[in-house]
């Protein structure tokens, strides 16, 4: 029922056309809205409170995940003499926690090496999930290369990409030394000239421009400075 | 005819205008006037009470809730000349995604969606439960079904020109539809949680973060976290038997609502009939139902 309704109705119902008729009609002296509307309005707003009452509540449970960081979480994976410049030794160990298998993931670790110009005394622990789409990369002894068996991408000894449709280099895991073991912690991806971001997820190029059409997510880690 | 006496009066087909008061040929039903002079014996008056009694249970209905007007203009609507099997599609993928439900819901009663427990509770509905491997077949095979009939209907519509005026908003719901189907075969490839469905999973998730800008947070949406985890099996099992079905459930209404509502067309290739006052041939071609597409109830598009 809209107001203009109303309000020939309110001119209808004053009958006599002599009588002081109210203006605008419809309306009772001094009234800036009637009866039938102000109950209208009340009650699609309260219809509208409770609407919102029960769909907010819900909706930010479910996207209330974005905004989660877990726990920062590191794990053993071998003693200092384990791993050597040259090669990459694979291990396995838990990224998410309490759901079995399907948590674990794999990370190629080596010490860092002189020769490709790296900073001495670190370990370099390179995420076997392909910059691609997520599948698991290998990484091919004779060839010296890091291979994926989904579309082919290929990666050099760095975990840079040296062919198919990766868009970026490989994502690497923090590392750090406690009591004579290497440990892995958060991952973090890299730009194609290996300077560290934060992780994102496969298929989202890095650095430039690409860091704010692919912003960084707040449920990952900060990258390592330096 | 001896099948109509058999149909309720509220549900038989509506007498043709023109045609008589519409009564049904046959044995007329018994009243006063025309009952014959004896009286019939107790066991014929049992006999006719259990014959009425199916018509007097839908009469009591149809009375409280007048269904009938609906369900009969529904049934005996008229279809244009030339429908033909590609008009099936339609209906073949309801069928389809009624027996994907029912099946899913039989599912669900022996399925964990927990990430520990998801794998074997598959192997234990196929390797133990009776008939499992069947019912958890027929879901499998029938998604896959269930998305080819999709887009065949799809492509009759198109190839029909059955999206046109007025059927616009009946191409758009279908569409959403579409991808509603499409989000089901999705979420439902995770749920054995092997490794081909973990993978896959995988791939399809990091597809949609490849969107600019919002790609990224859709992608911790649909885990429920920056890695795929334990939540997000369930969130997949919940989108899966919740809320995708629901709003498919109710677009089907709607759907299936502007098919009675605005008729089926023509197929393209059959010429409007020639109507029965003589115009020049030219106007005839450049008429609005030159295509073909008149709706089938005889009402005109601009109704």
């Amino acid at each position: 029922m809209s107001d203009e309704t109303d309000k020939q109705n309110g001119a209808e119902a004053t009958g006599r056309p002599e009588r002081l008729k109210p203006n605008p009609p419809g309306y009772f002296e001094g009234e800036s809205m009637t009866r039938r509307r102000a109950f209208t309005v009340a009650v699609q707003g309260l219809g509208g409170i409770a609407g919102a009452a029960i769909v907010l509540p819900a909706v930010g449970f479910a996207v209330a995940p974005i905004f989660h960081r877990g726990k920062e979480r590191w794990e053993a994976v071998g003693p200092v003499s384990d791993f050597v410049e040259d090669t990459y030794r694979q291990v396995v160990f838990t990224e998410t926690e309490s759901i079995g298998d399907a948590g674990k993931t794999t990370a190629y670790i080596r010490r860092s090496s002189k020769q490709l110009g790296e900073e001495p005394g670190k370990y370099v622990a390179v995420s076997n999930r392909c910059a691609h789409l997520g599948c698991p990369v290998r990484f091919v002894e004779a060839a010296g290369n890091f291979i994926c068996p989904c579309h082919g991408g290929v990666y050099d000894f760095q975990g840079k990409r040296i062919g198919g449709p990766p868009v970026r280099p490989l994502d690497q895991f923090q590392t750090r030394v406690r009591d004579g073991q290497v440990e892995v912690g958060p991952r973090f991806s890299v730009t194609s000239q290996l300077e560290p971001v934060r992780a994102r997820d496969p298929g989202e190029f890095t650095g430039g421009v690409w860091e704010y059409l692919y912003p960084p997510r707040p449920s990952t880690f900060p990258p390592p400075s330096g | 005819m001896k099948l109509d006496s058999l149909i309720p009066a509220p549900l038989r087909k509506p007498a043709k205008p023109g045609a008589g008061n519409g009564a049904v040929k046959g044995p007329a039903p018994a009243d006063l006037k025309t009952a014959p002079p004896e009286r019939p014996s107790d066991a014929q008056r049992l006999g006719d009470k259990a014959k009425d009694a199916p018509a007097d249970v839908l009469a009591w209905v149809d009375q409280r809730t007048a269904a009938s007007g609906f369900l009969t203009g529904m049934l005996y609507r008229k279809v244009p000349k030339g429908t033909n099997w590609f008009y099936t599609l339609g209906s073949a993928t309801l069928i389809a995604f009624v027996s994907q439900a029912i099946t899913g819901v039989f599912l669900a009663m022996f399925y964990t969606p927990s990430t520990t427990q998801a794998y074997a509770s598959i192997a234990h509905i196929n390797n133990d439960v009776f008939l499992g491997q069947l019912v958890h077949g027929m879901h499998k095979w029938g998604s896959s079904v269930m998305v080819i009939l999709v887009f065949l209907h799809m492509g009759r519509t198109f190839f029909f020109g059955a999206y046109k005026y007025p059927r616009e908003l009946n191409w758009v719901i279908g569409v959403v539809l579409l991808i509603l189907t499409m989000t089901m075969a999705f979420t439902g490839y995770l749920l054995p949680f092997d490794q081909r469905s973990f993978w896959a999973s995988v791939v399809g998730i990091n597809i949609n973060g490849t969107g600019p800008v919002v790609g990224p947070y859709l992608s911790d949406f649909l885990r429920a976290g920056p890695e795929l985890g334990a939540t997000t099996l369930s969130r997949f099992y919940a989108i899966h038997m919740l809320l995708v079905p629901g709003a498919i459930i109710a677009l089907i209404g709607a759907h299936l609502y502007l098919v009675v509502k605005l008729g089926t067309t023509a197929p393209p290739w059959l010429k409007a009939d020639k109507p029965k006052a003589a115009q020049p041939s030219s106007q005839l071609n450049a008429g609005v139902e030159g295509n073909g597409a008149a709706p089938a109830n005889g009402a005109s598009p601009a109704s």
